[in-house]
């Protein structure tokens, strides 16, 4: 088994550890689109643990980009279109009710048809899109 | 009315010693996961080049360890610091929420990043990636601003004196 897939199976524990830890004290799903999107107008009520939330995972960013750089790859894109892609982001996962943390893992760990549904999509339309584009912009 | 609310300053400030943490813990697991390496997650979605299967482990092990934790939890009655457990309430499949995943998997396919990935790595300064969470979070307003599309705003909202908050299909 590569080293990378152990990495990945850690890493993803540990995602499901965090998200399960928020469940257990706050009753929340830990998806990152909608913890990011509520900080947004119109805001949500309320925000201090989605405040806090967000500052954990910022500041392991922080740490981590001191720390390791190598764990933060390069963007493999030019920055016009990271700009684009980052736009499709940003409405899709609002317009989708999810991202990959709250259909991908909570959802589909709860067994919901919405977030199967997203997950499928999304995984499609990624796939296709990462395999017409592939190295070339 | 929350429990914090209740139960004063010593669990608000839990509240956010605990959210903090799991934030933190969400991250570590990113950066060790590879989620945060766009030539990664492009290698993992491209599955006409030299795929790199190694990505479908993070999603297997989350899904592993919250699926048991998840559910050993809902047999409380409530979480630790809230009156009640906020799921998702909508079941039915509808076409926002097809469309926008799928625009959503165009644009991770495109960057390589999502927005969990996104954001740590923007933590640590890079610039391209900076570029990506500001244009992720101008989408987020201009999807909050369509009317037609703009999501339910019930997170975290109880209706005057009531002890019930829908979370109005909000998954992630």
């Amino acid at each position: 088994m590569p080293s990378s897939w152990l990495f990945a199976l850690v890493g993803g524990a540990l995602i499901g550890a965090a998200g399960s830890l928020l469940f257990l004290t706050h009753g929340r799903i830990a998806g990152i689109s909608g913890v990011l999107g509520s900080l947004l107008p119109p805001v949500a009520r309320d925000r201090g643990w989605r405040i806090a939330f967000m500052g954990g995972l910022l500041a392991v960013g922080l740490i981590g980009g001191l720390v390791s750089p190598t764990m933060i790859g390069a963007s493999v894109r030019s920055l016009p279109i990271v700009i684009v892609a980052g736009l499709l982001v940003g409405f899709g996962t609002r317009m989708g009710s999810g991202c990959t943390s709250g259909h991908g893992v909570c959802g589909l760990s709860r067994l919901s048809v919405r977030s199967l549904v997203a997950v499928a999509t999304f995984m499609t339309t990624g796939a296709v899109t990462a395999s017409l584009v592939g190295g070339a912009l | 009315m929350t429990a914090v609310a209740t139960c004063g300053r010593r669990c608000a400030m839990m509240s956010i010693v605990l959210a903090a943490a799991s934030g933190a813990l969400f991250g570590v697991g990113l950066l060790i996961s590879g989620m945060t390496q766009p030539a990664k997650v492009v290698g993992f979605l491209d599955v006409t080049g030299a795929w790199d299967p190694s990505l479908a482990f993070v999603i297997g092990g989350a899904i592993t360890v919250y699926s048991v934790l998840f559910r050993l939890t809902g047999r409380r009655s409530d979480p630790w610091l809230d009156l009640k457990f906020h799921l998702p309430t909508r079941n039915d499949v509808d076409l926002s929420l097809i469309a926008g995943a799928a625009v959503f998997g165009i644009g991770w396919g495109l960057g390589g990043l999502c927005p969990g990935p996104g954001l740590v790595a923007a933590a640590s300064g890079s610039l391209p990636t900076l570029a990506f969470v500001a244009a992720m979070i101008v989408g987020m307003l201009v999807q909050h601003r369509t009317p037609a599309l703009a999501p339910d705003h019930h997170f975290g909202r109880s209706p005057p004196g009531g002890a019930v908050s829908r979370v109005a299909g909000g998954a992630g």
